[in-house]
């Protein structure tokens, strides 16, 4: 029973992780260095 | 989801390429889709520089913030990646690495390019613990330590390994900028080498780089046996005759663990199986049906 809530508990764990990042704004972050082209991606830089 | 559905994965694969590359018009401008909505994270290796990418890919991202974590606190800019961190995690405790069987493009490309009719080679078990390697070297410890007189890090990872990137970003917009073009030099070169290696891999073993490299890979794999979707094997129902491990993407005995760190969940074995003897459920969700003789790791 214990080991069947741990899914659960996960889930909502890094939901409430994923909401924190998104309050301190660092969904601005990434999508700041996703609209810049990535040189060390392409090979350059 | 039915065995209809199962049998359609191929397409899903495509839909996925599709949707998650749509901004089909910077291919013809010679840029990047620049629109609001890329700061989202997709579950999947798909390179953000690619010039039809309307997501964000979590590893650049997450390396991004590590590797400016240093600079970040020094102007009290408190930014540690916690967006990208609870997305892989909220999607791995959901349904571990099914985003890599069914939705990435470059889990999709690997299928495709082994079904090119030659010699296979089965990959030892050993080198499917290098991922692991990758993750906590390349994305976590190089960009968070090594650093620059400023304070900045580098994505090691995307600019050393990532062979999605190479070929979705370098060549890309290599094809499409004579800027780009003309600025190629020895690391593209390292980069299109280690491309071309993963190529002739893929087409002699099944998805090479999700097993021995993708350190997204790796983080879902850590969430294969605690999360809510699980596979269940019913060993009453089995019978041995290994057409499971036969048709499996990536090479695993499904009865010997149905929830392998390795499986992708993309339930082919659940089809194969004519037996009946693999299914899948979602734990805490709904009535658990669960016969008295199957087993499930959770």
């Amino acid at each position: 029973m214990k080991k069947r809530k741990l899914p659960l508990i996960l889930f909502v764990l890094f939901l409430v992780i994923m909401i924190a990042g998104l309050s301190l704004g660092e969904y601005a972050y990434v999508l700041e260095k996703a609209i810049s082209i990535c040189l060390s991606c392409i090979g350059i830089g | 989801m039915g065995l209809g559905l199962i049998k359609r994965r191929r397409w899903f694969q495509a839909f996925s390429f599709l949707a998650i590359n749509a901004y089909i018009p910077a291919w013809f401008k010679g840029e990047i889709y620049q629109g609001s909505i890329k700061g989202t994270c997709v579950p999947v290796l798909n390179c953000y520089s690619c010039p039809s990418a309307m997501g964000a890919c979590p590893m650049g991202a997450i390396q991004n913030f590590f590797a400016t974590a240093r600079f970040n606190i020094s102007i009290a800019q408190y930014q540690f990646g916690l967006y990208v961190i609870g997305f892989l995690g909220a999607v791995g405790s959901l349904v571990g690495r099914m985003p890599c069987g069914w939705l990435c493009p470059f889990g999709f490309l690997q299928e495709l390019l082994y079904k090119i009719k030659t010699k296979k080679f089965r990959i030892p078990k050993p080198l499917t613990y290098m991922k692991y390697v990758v993750l906590v070297m390349f994305v976590v410890l190089l960009p968070l330590l090594i650093m620059d007189e400023y304070g900045f890090g580098q994505t090691w990872f995307c600019k050393w390994i990532c062979p999605a990137g190479t070929l979705e970003a370098g060549l890309s917009l290599a094809a499409i900028s004579p800027d780009i073009r003309g600025q190629l030099g020895f690391l593209f070169s390292w980069k299109f080498a280690i491309l071309v290696l993963f190529i002739v891999w893929m087409i002699v073993s099944k998805r090479p780089f999700c097993r021995t490299t993708c350190p997204l890979g790796a983080i879902f794999a850590l969430f294969n046996r605690v999360s809510l979707f699980q596979m269940v094997i019913f060993e009453d129902k089995c019978t041995l005759c290994n057409k499971c491990w036969e048709d499996c993407p990536v090479d695993i005995k499904v009865y010997e663990g149905a929830n392998s760190p390795e499986c992708v969940r993309c339930l082919k074995c659940v089809d194969s199986c004519k037996f009946g003897a693999v299914d899948y459920k979602f734990i805490n969700w709904g009535q658990d049906t669960l016969a008295p003789n199957s087993k499930s790791e959770t």
